[in-house]
């Protein structure tokens, strides 16, 4: 701060420091909003309007809570079929549908609630009732799709010759040349704990453990254990095995790093180094590497490994060395140098002295950082994980890419979260007895 | 630590005795720590190695082929060099202003939750609570989540990244305002409230001149951060510099003067901001002390 001094004019003075100071209160907000109106134009938020799906968050939202059931019918065979979420897992047995669709030979009619009916006739007619809007036919005439749809079509139907997919808040019906599909959105994940070819599927808790068994071959809690960890549409084994995954890269990383950084930050730091050229050669190695940053370490170290998580450890471990020597040469410097002349007063070796004079002052300070780093690398693993494909970050992003498995994306994301704050607390928790339990270190 | 004088009467012997005795549980301890944890780094590489496409071993003599071909191709091609950096300066200013904008955005809401998560500042403390689990949430995502999604909704560009870190931002920077807050004097704050201040008027002039070095210091600390997430997310196609990036590898050999270019702008990027930002930083410490 400026300091007022005491000959000369102390009044022009403090208007003087005042003045700057009220141009400062001034000038910052305003700088900031000039960038900020910059930004605002480079980033084009105005065409924002135009380029965000609203439909896509729509479906995302409602996909994320709920599940949907395809229920489909051939145009050429007349064949009905009924699968959650379309997937072969959750395919009905031959014979057999959900209780809200009535069959008739090749003929069916569903109700997806709230007076909407989709009803299938012959000669591949499809009709869709609903509240408040006539009655809509659709049928395949001449390999062309005919509606009586008003022209233009209302903003929840989209159509063409080829194909019509009629929007409502009760369900999808799309027509194309090959099959009239519809979807009946219900709550829930339903497969998540047994797909549908499982005996286990639609089975209470309480069934569960006091009913009857229910496979002959298999008692009813191993049976259901295992058709849970092997069901093949969530795929809870493997994604406990990519969380455990993710969890390794940064464990391996981070304290593979530390274990690298330690003896090399001994040569960096002022008080310890042998020779001053080398050190300061360590300094610019370690420089460098923080330099190169994470991202391009995971593509060359790619481009040796492979995918997988080994490069992801791979490059957790190179970038946080660089960060380790840093911080840990850092640390080194300040330890006090006391300790190490009462030891060499004792005669103790060079080796002995770091061991019992320098390693207990800062280990704790070393440890807290180290587990830091173990916390938000778990985070980074997920990131590096999407780029390498390894971990759960694969998963996510695979789960993005479909575009339509938005409830395996929640489901994910809500075990990243746990995985994280999980991480966090143990760390955290690790940390506090370290610094507060701290009694020498050795 | 045990009492070593607990006995009544001090005998030579028995301290002697007792504290070879804790000597050497503390060294089994130490002992079984360690083993496991040499036990975990054994295992955890053999599943992680077992586990990827290419091993531990293969890989290792080739991880300077990619560097050194790149360095070759880079190099007789340097002719093209300047011209590369030009072109893909707009893509680094988009990058950089991702980051700078996330950390102000970040650093703003990370003030007002630090200060509405601060015992003795905060406006409504029944909710500090609530505002410390926002943060805790906030700080758990993983920037690279909420920019994919958020790419499916907005499409592609700058915006998502800049959201998805912002958030990041927030929750992590309110994390260290608040524990800053926390060791604020609240004489200043107390002299307003007696003149009738309200709460934003105690906190902007009570609190921030107070808090404001330390938490220039985190922003600067956090923006050196940033910058490396939003290269990142630039490659999972959230514009930048690590979009052109994952462009110029797909592209493959051949045209690798173009990532040996973006190399050079990233490396050069990160470390100016670091070395500007450790500038500031030790500027914003040593005038806090005096």
């Amino acid at each position: 701060m400026t300091m007022l001094s005491t000959d000369g004019d102390l009044r022009a003075q403090t208007v003087k420091i005042f003045s700057r100071k009220k141009f400062v209160a001034l000038a910052v907000p305003a700088a900031i909003f000039v960038y900020l109106t910059y930004i605002f134009i480079s980033f084009n938020f105005a065409g924002l309007v135009e380029r965000a799906r609203m439909d896509n968050a729509r479906t995302l939202v409602a996909d994320s809570y709920s599940y949907k059931t395809h229920v489909s019918r051939d145009n050429r065979s007349g064949d009905l079929s009924f699968a959650i979420e379309g997937a072969r897992q959750g395919t009905y047995a031959a014979g057999t549908h959900p209780d809200w669709v009535a069959v008739d030979g090749s003929n069916m009619v569903v109700d997806l609630g709230d007076g909407h009916v989709v009803t299938y006739l012959d000669d591949n007619l499809v009709t869709y009732e609903m509240p408040d809007f006539p009655t809509i036919t659709l049928q395949l005439i001449d390999d062309v799709v005919v509606t009586n749809l008003p022209d233009p079509v209302p903003s929840w139907v989209n159509a063409s010759d080829t194909r019509v997919a009629i929007t409502t808040d009760a369900g999808r019906l799309t027509y194309t040349r090959s099959k009239a599909e519809v979807f009946r959105y219900s709550f829930g994940w339903e497969m998540f704990w047994f797909t549908l070819s499982s005996p286990y599927h639609n089975v209470g808790l309480t069934a569960l453990l006091t009913g009857p068994q229910l496979d002959a071959n298999r008692s009813n809690l191993a049976g259901a254990w295992q058709d849970f960890w092997n069901n093949g549409l969530w795929r809870h084994s493997d994604v406990a095995w990519a969380l455990w995954e993710t969890v390794l890269m940064a464990f391996l990383g981070t304290f593979g790093a530390a274990i690298i950084a330690l003896p090399l930050a001994f040569l960096a730091a002022k008080n310890f180094a042998p020779v001053v050229a080398l050190r300061f050669a360590v300094r610019r190695v370690f420089d460098f590497v923080r330099g190169v940053d994470g991202l391009i370490w995971t593509i060359i170290l790619s481009r040796a490994f492979g995918p997988g998580p080994l490069t992801g450890a791979l490059a957790i471990l190179v970038t946080d060395t660089g960060s380790f020597g840093k911080s840990f040469s850092e640390a080194l410097e300040n330890v006090d140098g006391k300790q190490i002349e009462g030891l060499e007063s004792t005669g103790a070796k060079p080796v002995q002295r770091y061991r019992f004079g320098v390693i207990p002052q800062v280990t704790p300070v070393l440890l807290s950082q180290i587990l830091y780093y173990f916390e938000s690398n778990t985070r980074s693993a997920t990131i590096i994980g999407a780029i390498t494909g390894g971990g759960i970050g694969l998963f996510l992003t695979q789960a993005i890419q479909t575009q339509n498995d938005w409830e395996k994306v929640t489901y994910y994301i809500i075990l990243i979260l746990i995985m994280v704050m999980v991480m966090d607390t143990i760390s955290g928790w690790l940390r506090r007895k370290l610094i507060k339990g701290d009694d020498g270190g050795h | 630590m045990a009492d070593l004088s607990a006995s009544g009467s001090i005998n030579t012997q028995s301290m002697r005795d007792n504290y070879l005795a804790m000597t050497r549980r503390k060294r089994a301890y130490g002992g079984v720590i360690l083993a496991i944890f040499v036990l975990l780094m054994v295992t955890g590489f053999q599943t992680v190695d077992a586990r990827s496409a290419g091993g531990f071993w293969e890989g290792l003599p080739r991880i300077f082929d990619f560097p050194a071909g790149l360095v070759r191709e880079a190099w007789e091609k340097i002719d093209r060099m300047p011209a590369n950096l030009v072109t893909f300066f707009p893509a680094l200013l988009e990058t950089i202003n991702i980051a700078a904008v996330s950390t102000l955005v970040g650093a703003f809401a990370g003030l007002v939750l630090s200060l509405l998560s601060t015992r003795g500042l905060a406006k409504w403390p029944r909710l500090i609570g609530l505002f410390r689990r926002i943060m805790d949430i906030m700080r758990a995502f993983p920037e690279i989540v909420i920019a994919l999604v958020l790419i499916f909704i907005l499409g592609g560009g700058p915006i998502p990244a800049m959201i998805a870190i912002a958030i990041h931002t927030a929750g992590a920077l309110g994390k260290l305002f608040s524990e800053v807050a926390e060791n604020a004097d609240l004489k200043p704050v107390e002299g307003l409230e007696s003149v009738g201040a309200n709460w934003s008027q105690r906190m902007l002039l009570g609190v921030i001149p107070q808090v404001a070095p330390n938490y220039l210091s985190y922003t600067l600390m956090r923006f050196e951060i940033n910058i490396r997430a939003s290269a990142i997310l630039g490659f999972v196609g959230a514009g930048g510099i690590g979009y052109e990036l994952r462009n110029a590898m797909t592209f493959g050999t051949g045209r690798f003067d173009l990532a040996a270019a973006i190399f050079v702008l990233l490396f050069l990027t990160i470390v100016f901001f670091d070395q500007l930002s450790s500038h500031y930083r030790n500027k914003l410490v040593k005038g806090n002390q005096s």
